[in-house]
């Protein structure tokens, strides 16, 4: 293999799994570790920068970080990062005074936002300093987008949301509420110097061909819909025997909220196999947990009317099937027939551009989805640029954040007559942590901790009010415990080959038995001859030469509980621990 | 502050034959200095038990007194330990071998302990052909008392302060061999791949098996000038062969050309497969490697391998003829003669 070149800025940022599996890339080691001082604001600053809504995410982020953490491939589970993020948001004190305020003087161009949703606010955030004049656009009372309309409360307390929408909303940005933007071409000829689309993903999918759809239309509800309908108050009770139908998060929102409407017996209704429902496991665990069953390999077959009322739905008994990895759904002929008072219909939601007229040189694609520029999310209208469930479909909060910041570094590249395409690199710091010989300015010590459990408010309190938050939230006590669990995957192990003497000390001590010097040979091969075996080919080899007796060090990355003790039990600083900062790149440095 | 290991292992390393993972042959964090070669030859000690499937209760490790006789400490924290006074380790080891036979031995010394202070001791063990592997941990100084030269310390050889060594060092395999040791092999700690088939013979060797592992000092005799510095004994190490230990009833896995490999049964009709790298050299020659070794020595190389072994070698037991029951097992009912028999015996001196 050829030797690692650690002075690419993505290797070391590849080693942090967290931070690099987060579309966002929020340095995760460095905010837990402040919890863990218990500085909670610093802790959130460092979010609020990279992920913009810490609050939010804290409660609602689909977490792709956490499968991802090492401490999960070294005992059974990860480090609760999401909720630690919300101990930040929970403890910090009085912040406003570090969020910049209007800029002191604008730079003479104009963007129109629409929608108010997690892109254009980010995009908001990350222009307003810069000096630009921004207008939002949104149908709604309010900024916060899906994350105001979707998110029950009992999730997300509308104070969370309030309050980090406020900030950005602060930094001077024109908000256009109750504005429903019905002409793109309109919007246009207003001369703005660029436009970002961030209206989101914003029809609900429907079975319109079921029988019995259009006569039990009135007890049949799009679960985005319903769901917004009960956050803004139009919608106040649902029937006893509610269905609903579909396994992703917002099925688990409906089935939720329609226990505290007054849904009694309520069930949820998958096609698929439980295993492979598209909703987070944590959020499945909380609707069983109010008492809510699922029925799975139930194919919907037609919505069941007497005399002129919803009486329930049948439904096809299904039998997952697979063939080389591909799953096929093959009816049994087993009909089911469930009651049903109401029924919710949560089975994906779809992008819809009515208001963008298609003669304006903006190209859209076969499925109706703009034509994009993936890295600069521009479309072939060069001035208007996309972002969030806009841009390439539905994914979730942590995602448009991403794509937020993406498209306001094109922007403002646009705006400056640059090429989007010349995209800034990120902001790296590696740094010394040695204080002494057993001493780092880090706690390397591991704790065998398991993972904490965020403590959740009393079911029979949470059922009857839904305004009502579950999950309590770690204490401080908790949250420095589940801090500490944090393997600090940030503070890297930096080999320095010509200062090696090859007294395997390092070889030795390492607990997880990383490390190996052997001969070089082929990737694959040489994975096989390690000291350990290194199965997992996700996780990199760094391969250093220079050694004098021509072999070369192979660290695998896999399991490195970055403890430290290879750098302490090295007699000549070969190795020595340095904390890598990766800022993803922004379009103004915060 | 870390004076401690984590308790996370690597997952994916395999338990050994007798369903151990490796962790259970570790001992406690060692103290010593970083990048001391005895640490890594205790996990040599570790990786060769692990992979023999030792059960670590079936285990003795003795030492004397030393750096290197703090390691016990560190390695097979499972098994039976004694550490012993000032290079009165080969005597220890004797007394507990006599009474009990079915433990496995293992002696951990220094060039201190066994060649100045401990000397008289370990030619008797040796001269007795005790079952125990003898590990010399050699760094040529005495590192516990901040780097005076050893006994071992070859001549010319410049110490930390400058100082060149006048005085002949002792040759211990040379020593064990002239005394008749019948298992003598070299090593280096920086080495594993050579050193670990090394320990896995030793252990199964029936009789006196001395291994001398050259391991540097990094503190206070790794400096230029030293012979015993990592970079001097990389430089100037000459390997007999390379050497694998298939225990018994495994197959013989070797890829290379079977003319180049000498198969040693042992024993238990496990065998050590030779690969040999020196010429001139049979391993169950004496006068052979004898020569070899001094040959090697004239050179200024520092020759490692398996030098010589016996197979036909007789342990202490063996020579005593003793019971086949460990003494420490025989009761006293076993051992006392009924009235019947001490009433022969009797009559015999009458």
């Amino acid at each position: 293999m050829n030797p690692t070149d650690i002075r690419n800025p993505e290797y070391f940022h590849k080693v942090i799994d967290c931070q690099h599996a987060c579309p966002a890339h929020t340095p995760v080691p460095e905010y837990i570790r402040l919890i863990a001082d218990g500085r909670y604001s610093d802790a959130y600053m460092i979010n609020w920068v990279s992920n913009v809504f810490p609050g939010v995410l804290g409660r609602t982020c689909d977490r792709p970080c956490e499968p991802a953490c090492r401490r999960g491939r070294v005992e059974e589970e990860p480090v609760a990062i999401c909720r630690l993020k919300r101990v930040a948001a929970d403890f910090k004190s009085d912040i406003s005074h570090r969020i910049p305020g209007p800029a002191a003087s604008k730079n003479g161009k104009k963007i129109a936002l629409i929608g108010a949703g997690p892109a254009s606010l980010t995009v908001a955030r990350d222009l307003a300093p810069l000096g630009y004049d921004l207008h939002v656009f949104d149908e709604q009372f309010a900024g916060g987008g899906f994350m105001r309309s979707q998110i029950p409360s009992f999730r997300l307390p509308e104070e969370v949301l309030n309050e980090e929408v406020g900030y950005i909303l602060n930094m001077g940005v024109v908000s256009h509420f109750n504005h429903y933007v019905d002409s793109l071409n309109h919007l246009l000829e207003q001369g703005y110097d660029a436009v970002f689309v961030g209206s989101g993903a914003p029809k609900g999918k429907d079975l319109p061909e079921l029988e019995g759809r259009m006569e039990a239309a009135s007890r049949i509800h799009i679960g985005i819909n319903w769901l917004a309908n009960v956050a803004f108050g139009h919608t106040k009770e649902i029937g006893e025997k509610v269905l609903v139908i579909g396994g992703g998060n917002t099925a688990m929102d409906c089935c939720r909220t329609s226990r505290r409407l007054g849904g009694r017996d309520v069930r949820v209704v998958v096609r698929s196999p439980l295993n492979e429902m598209k909703a987070s496991p944590w959020e499945i665990e909380d609707a069983q947990h109010e008492d809510i069953p699922f029925y799975n390999l139930h194919s919907p077959l037609r919505f069941v009317i007497r005399d002129g009322q919803l009486k329930g739905m049948d439904f096809e008994v299904v039998e997952a099937r697979y063939d080389q990895g591909r799953r096929t759904l093959v009816p049994t002929g087993e009909v089911v027939f469930m009651e049903a008072d109401d029924v919710i219909l949560a089975i994906g939601q779809e992008n819809s551009f009515p208001w963008i007229e298609r003669d304006l040189g903006l190209d859209f694609d076969k499925w109706g989805m703009p034509v994009l520029n993936p890295d600069t999310f521009q479309s072939t209208l060069p001035k208007v640029f996309f972002g969030g469930d806009a841009a390439f479909g539905p994914k979730n909060v942590i995602t448009a954040v991403a794509q937020g910041h993406a498209a306001a570094i094109s922007i403002d590249l646009f705006c400056q007559g640059k090429s989007p395409a010349e995209r800034p690199g990120p902001l790296t710091n590696l740094m010394l942590q040695k204080m002494g010989i057993h001493e780092w300015s880090y706690d390397n010590q591991t704790t065998p901790d398991l993972r904490f459990k965020v403590p959740h408010a009393d079911k029979t309190k949470t059922l009857s009010d839904r305004m009502l938050e579950v999950e309590l939230g770690f204490s401080r006590e908790t949250a420095f415990h589940e801090a500490q669990r944090c393997l600090n995957c940030d503070v890297q192990t930096v080999f320095t080959a010509s200062r090696c003497i090859e007294c395997d000390a390092c070889v030795d001590i390492c607990p997880t038995t990383c490390i190996t010097f052997t001969d070089n040979g082929e990737e694959d091969e040489l994975r096989t001859r390690l000291n350990a075996p290194a199965n997992n080919k996700s996780q990199d080899l760094y391969v250093a030469d220079g050694l004098k007796t021509l072999r070369v060090m192979v660290k695998d990355e896999n399991l490195c509980l970055h403890c430290g003790l290879c750098a302490e039990r090295c007699p000549t600083t070969a190795w020595d621990m340095q904390k890598y900062l990766y800022h993803a790149p922004k379009a103004c440095v915060l | 502050m870390t004076y401690a290991r984590p308790t996370f292992r690597n997952p994916d390393l395999p338990l050994n034959k007798i369903g151990r993972a490796r962790k259970e042959y570790e001992g406690a964090i060692s103290t010593l200095c970083a990048g001391c070669g005895h640490d890594s030859i205790s996990g040599a000690i570790i990786q060769a038990c692990y992979e023999m499937a030792i059960e670590p209760h079936r285990l003795a490790k003795l030492s004397g007194i030393g750096c290197s006789s703090k390691t016990p400490t560190y390695f097979l924290g499972q098994s039976h330990g004694f550490n012993s006074v000032h290079g009165r380790m080969p005597s220890v080891a004797t007394g507990a071998a006599m009474a009990n036979r079915d433990l496995i031995y293992l002696g951990v010394s220094g060039d201190g302990d066994t060649a100045s202070i401990g000397m008289g001791q370990f030619v008797h063990a040796i001269r007795r052909n005790l079952n125990i592997l003898y590990i010399v941990m050699n760094n040529g100084c005495y590192g516990l008392t901040k780097g005076q030269d050893s006994a071992t310390a070859d001549a010319g050889s410049i110490n930390k302060s400058g100082a060149e060594n006048q005085f002949q060092g002792i040759d211990l395999c040379g020593l064990g061999l002239e005394l008749g040791a019948t298992f003598v092999a070299r090593s280096f700690s920086g080495d594993k791949q050579q050193l670990i088939p090394l320990i896995k013979a030793g252990l199964t060797h029936p009789g006196f098996a001395l291994i001398d592992v050259v391991s540097p000092c990094v503190t206070f005799n790794n400096n230029a000038g030293s012979t015993k510095s990592y970079d001097y004994t990389r430089e100037h190490m000459e390997a007999t062969a390379a050497i694998d230990l298939v225990p018994y009833r495994e197959e013989i896995l070797h890829q290379q050309d079977k003319g180049t490999i000498k198969y040693i049964p042992l024993h238990d009709e496990s065998i050590i497969a030779v690969n040999k790298l020196a010429a001139d050299w049979d391993p169950l020659d004496k006068s052979s490697a004898m020569r070899k070794l001094a040959q090697a020595r004239n050179e200024h190389e520092i020759l490692t391998g398996l030098i010589y072994v016996d197979t036909q070698s007789k342990d202490l037991h063996t020579l005593l003829n003793t019971s086949d029951t460990p003494l420490n097992q025989l009761s006293q009912t076993v051992l006392m003669p009924s009235a019947e028999i001490l009433g022969k015996i009797n009559k015999l001196y009458q």
